[in-house]
């Protein structure tokens, strides 16, 4: 066997290794760089009940809870009298299936015309723009939610 | 909400395809590296060649159809990965009893014997399995899986029945099969004993206690366990002078208590502790002292002349050095010059004949496998399996870092195998069944949950 001949098997060989972990890097790529499903229209099952009592649309009252990034993008919930739990837990309001995310992880309910957001001792904390929410905190129009991947936030 | 039927849950993916691909592309490898081997030796493809990869895809495939049919939503990549592992070391120790030289290390390496071996850890793996359905039966065994574990980590020093080989007296001699590793079990049975030890007391640990400048100090009464099994990993390394089996236990006990309370300053007393006992045993015992003086100072020509000083450590380095970048190519170094290049200093071997290349990919498997693990963990919906599942995964991570730390000469070498590569049956056998459950958990943690019932008044449910 010619020194070329074992030199280009030695290298074949390494880059057959290396080809394989890129493989199998490959197979979790959605795992490290998050799946790249299109962003979802408004779901089906998030338009309907209308809420018993048409709110009373006071101005600058959000009426709208709008997923607005990761795996639910797209989806609204409608916002009623009723508070709010997001988590990985099945009774949720809002269930994120998001390893980052706890089974009860934050609530949103309503104050005095406002929405606090309140975290219910997540792992990974919940974040109102760029700050952790510690307290419950009223949430103004527009504000991101971070909960694990998923954002929200609420709108007119 | 109720005239609105709920969408069915999109599934996500089983990827069992993908499993198949990559295991076919393992064995591949594995065959390739054969093939490799038997050209530089011998100049042709090795006789055995076909027979080995075959065996090797045979007891794969069927390891593949069992994990199918009794873990279908398991995790697609750890077999493949594991598998390569395995295929890899079976192909080094291969090239090392190919090696026409009369050195221990290319005499007492065997092929067949691994391949046995092999064959005996994958209907572990199949039978684990097929009999556990739900790891959390192993939750009822908590303190049953302690006392065992303890029982196996001393039954070396019982006489007649435990033996001492190579400095370390961590065998027992079985009349008519030959000798077992007890310890590689023992950590096994261990980790779920720390487990749901953890699960039951760790709000305990977390919660009490006082702040002292940045670190919450617990409870001097709850420092009780982690005393327990730091006296009794010392009492390995001072009894069956097993310094890395000491290591990677009291390591994993400290890094489970951090998972279960992410206090940092369990951490920090585990290290000091350890410190602590690590320096006293090196003033009191001769054998941890060499180790030491070893580790300082390896080129030294007195040490290495020295019966069991810095001799295998030096040609393990000398081995790493030779290869370089690209690596001797397989078959073409001399790997059977370092003492025992089929067990501990396999890695050695590896580097020389693969090269920097070949080990980065090598740990790259082996990281692949543990962040596997630590997804399965984080996934995890109950919290005994996301203990056992991050134990499992850190002992596999930990095992790795000793044992390569060691030949590299970043820690102090301690006698461990590489898991899946050394020759060794024990070893290979438990490994096999910790990937086994790490499978099973897997499975418990990717399949989709219950669906809740729908109609809850206004709760809306939103699931994908």
């Amino acid at each position: 066997m010619s020194e070329l001949t074992l030199l280009l098997i030695r290298l074949a060989f390494l880059a057959v290794l290396w080809f394989f972990v890129i493989a199998a890097v490959g197979v979790i790529r959605t795992d490290l760089f998050g799946s790249r499903t299109a962003p979802a229209g408004p779901r089906k099952g998030a338009k309907p009940a209308k809420p018993a009592a048409k709110p009373k649309n006071k101005k600058g009252e959000p009426r709208q809870l709008v997923v607005t990034g990761g795996p639910l993008q797209g989806t609204t919930i409608n916002l009623t009298e009723t508070p709010i739990t997001i988590g990985r837990a099945n009774d949720a309001t809002l269930v994120v299936s998001d390893d980052y995310a706890s089974s009860r992880h934050a609530r949103l309910f309503p104050q005095d015309g406002q929405w606090i957001v309140e975290d219910l001792g997540s792992t990974n904390g919940t974040y109102l723009d760029r700050s952790k929410v510690t307290r419950p905190t009223p949430v103004p129009l527009g504000v991101p939610i971070r909960v694990g991947k998923t954002v929200i936030e609420l709108r007119k | 909400m109720s005239d609105v039927a709920p969408e069915p849950v999109p599934m996500p993916a089983k990827r069992r395809g993908a499993q198949l691909i990559m295991l076919a592309l393992a064995v591949l490898v594995v065959m390739g590296a054969y093939a490799n081997v038997g050209l530089a030796m011998d100049d042709a493809i090795p006789s055995g060649m076909l027979t080995y990869g075959l065996s090797l895809g045979g007891l794969m495939l069927a390891a593949y159809l069992v994990l199918a049919k009794f873990a279908p939503w398991a995790d697609p990549l750890i077999l493949p990965l594991v598998t390569l592992i395995n295929g890899l070391g079976l192909v080094m120790i291969f090239r090392l009893s190919e090696s026409d030289s009369n050195l221990p290390s290319a005499t007492l390496a065997s092929p067949n014997s691994q391949l046995m071996w092999t064959l005996v850890g994958i209907v572990l793996f199949s039978l684990t399995l097929i009999f556990l359905r739900d790891h959390r039966a192993l939750q009822r065994l908590t303190y049953t899986a302690g006392a065992l574990g303890l029982i196996l980590l001393v039954s070396p020093l019982i006489p007649f029945l435990g033996q001492e080989l190579n400095g370390a007296r961590i065998w027992i001699g079985i009349p008519g099969l030959g000798q077992l590793q007890p310890a590689e079990f023992a950590k096994l049975a261990l980790v779920i004993f720390f487990a749901g030890y953890l699960v039951a007391k760790r709000d305990v640990l977390a919660l009490a206690g006082r702040r002292l400048l940045f670190i919450d100090l617990p409870r001097a009464r709850d420092l009780g366990p982690v005393l327990i099994t730091w006296g009794v990993s010392l009492g390995v390394l001072v009894m069956q002078k097993d310094l890395g089996s000491s290591l990677l236990l009291f390591g994993t006990f400290i890094a489970l208590l951090y998972i279960a309370t992410q206090r940092v300053s369990w951490v920090i007393i585990g290290i000091l502790l350890f410190a602590g006992g690590a320096i006293l045993a090196g003033l009191v015992f001769d054998h941890v002292q060499q180790r030491f003086e070893v580790f300082l100072n390896p080129s030294d020509p007195a040490l290495f002349d020295r019966v069991g000083g810095s001799a295998q450590l030096m040609q393990g380095l000398f081995a790493m050095g030779s290869g370089g970048i690209l690596g001797t190519g397989l078959g073409q170094g001399h790997p059977e010059l370092i003492p025992l290049a089929f067990s501990d200093f396999i890695f050695a071997a590896m580097g020389e004949e693969l090269g920097l290349t070949g080990l980065m990919a090598l740990l790259m498997l082996y990281a692949l496998v543990v962040q596997r693990g630590l997804r399965t963990s984080l996934a995890a919906r109950d919290p005994f399996s996301k203990l056992l599942a991050g134990g499992l995964s850190f002992i596999l991570a930990w095992q790795v870092f000793i044992i390569v730390g060691g030949v590299t000469n970043l820690i102090p070498l301690t006698g461990l195998v590489t898991p899946f590569m050394s020759q060794g049956g024990s070893a290979l056998l438990a490994n096999w069944i910790l990937i086994a459950l790490l499978v099973r958990m897997s499975d418990a943690a990717r399949k989709p949950p219950p669906q809740a019932i729908q109609n809850e008044g206004m709760t809306q449910v939103f699931q994908r």
